[in-house]
C-alpha cells in the first residue's frame, strides 16, 4: 500500500527557514490539497516531494522507501505544472508519450498506453495536433495525460487550474475529481483557492508561513477550524471575528450583548475572539446585534450584507428575494451553537478538536 | 549586413505596394518617407550592382564609373570557374564556415544554457569573464592566436583557421539571454519525466530557442565566410586559402585584377544568400511559446 510520509520536513534558504518541521501522512488513493496564501510553503513542500527542491532536513517516504536522495524520475511520481509545461514543438501524442521516454515498454505498448490515456481525457482526435492549436483546457488535459501515462504512485498538481478562466476552472476541477475516482491514485494538489481545496479534497492541509495550521476533511476545517487563521481563510465570505469576554456559561460581546454557548465553560473575564459565519447570522427587524446596512451585494440566491454594528463591520447573508438595502436599520440574531471561540492571544480554538 | 539589406528591400517594396493601393492623396510626409526609403534602398543595392557590373567588364573598363559595361562579357566568370584554385577556396570556405558554425552553435548554446539554468558558485564571474573577451579587438588577438597555432602545430591548416571561432563569446551571451525565456517548468517537467540534464538541454530547451539558433547561425556563418585577416595570417599555402584570401590574391603586385575579384565575390555571395533564405524563415516565423499560457 503506497503511503506518502513527510517527517519533520524543513527547508532553509541560507539562514532563512521557510518550512518548519512539516509532518504529514497521506494514504493510497487519498486526495490531499495543500492550501494557503502565497509564500506559505505549499509549493515548496510539493516540489520537495517531487525532488525538484533539496531537503534541508527531515524525511520523505513514498511507499515505505525514503526518497530523499532519489532523482525525481526514480520517485514514482508525476507532476502537473501551473503553466502546463507541454512542449510546443511536439504533437499531443509525443507530449503525452514523453513521460514514457525512459520506460521499458515496446513501441506498440507505448502507443496503446497513449491511446488509452487520450481516450480517458477525451483527446483522441487531437493527438496529432501541436499545443498551439489547442485551447487552454485542452493543453491542461495534455499535461495531465503526460502525468497519467506513466501510471505513477503519486500525482502532484502545482496550481494547475490557476491559468484557466473561471468557467473552465470549474469544469476542469470536476474532471480532475472524476479522474481521481477513476484512477484511484494518491493526488497531492496545491492551490491558493480555498473553494478548489474544499471541492476537491478528501483532506485539506492549511498552511501559513511554513507551518501547518490544520489538517482535516473539508467539513472539519470549515466547522471546526483550529485557529482564527483557518477560520477566516476557509469559507467565503469570511467568518466574522468579534471581541468578547467569557461569562462562565457563555460570552459577552464587545457591545455588551450576552450569548449562552452550550458545551463550554469559560472563565469570567477571559478575553476571547468570537467567531460566527455570515450564514449563521439571521437578519430581521430586531436581533442581538443591531446596526445599519452599509453595502448589500446581491449574489442571486442570497445577498451579502455588510452591517455597521457600533463601529464594527459584521458580514451576514440575507435571502436573495427580499434583501435589506443599504441604509436599512436591521437586527442580526444568532445561536450560541453556531459560535466558534478562540483564545484572544494565541488565536487557538477553545472547542474540543482544536489544535 | 545581409539582414539589413533584406529589411531595406522589403521596406522599399512595401512602400511601392502601398503606392499601388487605391489612389488616395499621399501626404507630403509620406512622399518624403518614400523618397528616403528609395534612396536608402539604392544606397544598399549600389555596391552589389557595382560588383555584378565590374564582374562583367573587361580589365580596361574597370576604373570607369559607368554601371552598364560597354561590352558586357562573361569571360571573367569562365576564367574564375575554370580556374581550379577558385573551386578549392570555395570548398575551404564552405568546410570552415560550416564546421565553425556547427561547433559554435553547439558550444555557445551549451555554455549559455549552463550559465542561465544552473545555479553554481562563480557563475556570474564566468559569465562576465566570457563577456569581457568581447572587448578585445581581433587585431589584438591575432598575435596570441598565431603563437598558439605555432605551438600546437596548427599553422597553415584547417584547425589553425577554425580554432578561434569554434566558440564565441557573443553566441554565449545571445544564447544565455534566449534561454532566460524558456520557463523552468519545462525543464523540471522533463526532469520528472526521467531525462538526464544533457537530454533536457538537447530535446527540450534547444527546440525552444530555434529562432536564436538560426540568427546565431547566420551571424557566425557570414562572419566566417567573409573572414579575411586571420585566415590570411595563418595560411601560407594557396591551396588552403579561404575565398576572401584567395580572391585578394588575384592579380599581381603591379595590378589588382578587380574584374576577377568581383566575379569571385559575386559567385561567393550565392551560398550566403542561400543560407540566409533557408534560415530567415525561422527568425521571421519565430517559435510561439504555445506550450505556456501567455
Amino acid at each position: 500500500m503506497t503511503q506518502l510520509i513527510l517527517r519533520d520536513l524543513v527547508k532553509r534558504y541560507g539562514d532563512t527557514e521557510v518550512l518548519h518541521a512539516i509532518n504529514l501522512s497521506v494514504d493510497q488513493g487519498e486526495f490531499v490539497v495543500l492550501v494557503g496564501p502565497s509564500g506559505c510553503g505549499k509549493s515548496t513542500t510539493l516540489r520537495m516531494i517531487a525532488g525538484l527542491e533539496e531537503i534541508s532536513s527531515g524525511i520523505i517516504e513514498i511507499g515505505g522507501r525514503v526518497v530523499n536522495n532519489l532523482e525525481p524520475k526514480d520517485r514514482n511520481i508525476a507532476m502537473v505544472f501551473q503553466n502546463y509545461a507541454i512542449y510546443p514543438h511536439m504533437t499531443v501524442r509525443r507530449n503525452i508519450g514523453f513521460g514514457l521516454k525512459t520506460s521499458k515498454l515496446s513501441k506498440p505498448e507505448k502507443d496503446a498506453r497513449i491511446d488509452e490515456v487520450a481516450g480517458i481525457l477525451g483527446m483522441t482526435e487531437y493527438l496529432e495536433r501541436k499545443p498551439a492549436q489547442l485551447s487552454g483546457g485542452q493543453r491542461q488535459r495534455v499535461a495531465i495525460g503526460r502525468a497519467m501515462v506513466r501510471d505513477p504512485a503519486v500525482f502532484l498538481f502545482d496550481e494547475p487550474l490557476s491559468n484557466l478562466d473561471a468557467q473552465l476552472r470549474t469544469q476542469m476541477r470536476l474532471e480532475i475529481k472524476k479522474l481521481h475516482t477513476r484512477v484511484g491514485k494518491m493526488m497531492i494538489f496545491v492551490t491558493h483557492d480555498q473553494v478548489e481545496a474544499m471541492t476537491l479534497a478528501d483532506r485539506i492541509v492549511i498552511m501559513k508561513d511554513g507551518h501547518i495550521q490544520q489538517i482535516g476533511t473539508p467539513a472539519q476545517v470549515y466547522h471546526e477550524p483550529a485557529n482564527t487563521f483557518v477560520a477566516q481563510f476557509i469559507g467565503a465570505p469570511q467568518m466574522n471575528l468579534l471581541d468578547a469576554t467569557g461569562t462562565g456559561t457563555g460570552v459577552r460581546l464587545w457591545n455588551g450583548a450576552e450569548i449562552a454557548v452550550p458545551g463550554i465553560t469559560l472563565a469570567p473575564g477571559r478575553k476571547l475572539r468570537f467567531g460566527i459565519r455570515p450564514e449563521d447570522l439571521t437578519s430581521g427587524a430586531e436581533g442581538l446585534l443591531s446596526g445599519t446596512v452599509t453595502v448589500a451585494e446581491p449574489l442571486g440566491a442570497e445577498t451579502l450584507i455588510y452591517v455597521d454594528v457600533g463601529g464594527v463591520e459584521v458580514t451576514a447573508t440575507a435571502p436573495g428575494r427580499t434583501p435589506p438595502r443599504a441604509g436599512d436599520k436591521i437586527g442580526l440574531s444568532l445561536s450560541g451553537e453556531a459560535a466558534h471561540l478562540f483564545d484572544a492571544d494565541s488565536g487557538l480554538s477553545l472547542r474540543a478538536g482544536g489544535a | 549586413m545581409a539582414a539589413t539589406d533584406d529589411l531595406t528591400i522589403r521596406a522599399t517594396s512595401d512602400a511601392l505596394l502601398r503606392a499601388q493601393a487605391p489612389r488616395k492623396k499621399a501626404s507630403m510626409a509620406q512622399f518624403i518617407r518614400w523618397v528616403l526609403l528609395f534612396g536608402g534602398g539604392i544606397l544598399m543595392v549600389m555596391p552589389l550592382a557595382y560588383m555584378i557590373s565590374t564582374s562583367m567588364k573587361f580589365p580596361w573598363e574597370v576604373y570607369e564609373i559607368g554601371l552598364i559595361p560597354e561590352e558586357p562579357t562573361l569571360e571573367n566568370y569562365t576564367y574564375v570557374l575554370e580556374d581550379g584554385r577558385f573551386f578549392g577556396w570555395f570548398i575551404n570556405s564552405l568546410i570552415i564556415a560550416t564546421i565553425t558554425t556547427l561547433s559554435a552553435l553547439f558550444f555557445d548554446s551549451l555554455v549559455g544554457y549552463t550559465l542561465c539554468k544552473f545555479k553554481f558558485r562563480g557563475r556570474y564571474i564566468v559569465f562576465i569573464a566570457i563577456l569581457s573577451t568581447l572587448m578585445i579587438p581581433t587585431e589584438m588577438l591575432v598575435i596570441p592566436w598565431y603563437m598558439m597555432s605555432q605551438s600546437f602545430g596548427w599553422l597553415d591548416s584547417y584547425w589553425g583557421i577554425m580554432f578561434p571561432g569554434l566558440m564565441t563569446a557573443f553566441g554565449v551571451f545571445l544564447m544565455k539571454q534566449f534561454f532566460e525565456t524558456v520557463p523552468d517548468d519545462f525543464l523540471e517537467a522533463a526532469r520528472i519525466d526521467g531525462l538526464n540534464e544533457f537530454q533536457i538541454w538537447w530535446q527540450v530547451a534547444m527546440p525552444m530557442v530555434k529562432p536564436a539558433l538560426a540568427a546565431l547561425a547566420i551571424f557566425i556563418f557570414l562572419g566566417n565566410w567573409t573572414a579575411f585577416l586571420w585566415p590570411l595570417i595563418v595560411t601560407t599555402s594557396p591551396a588552403l586559402y579561404t575565398l576572401p584570401v584567395g580572391l585578394a590574391s588575384y592579380g599581381d603586385e603591379a595590378d589588382v585584377a578587380w574584374e576577377l575579384i568581383m566575379t569571385g565575390a559575386a559567385i561567393s555571395t550565392l551560398p550566403t544568400l542561400i543560407f540566409f533564405l533557408i534560415f530567415q524563415r525561422f527568425i521571421i516565423r519565430g517559435v510561439v511559446m504555445a506550450g505556456l499560457k501567455g
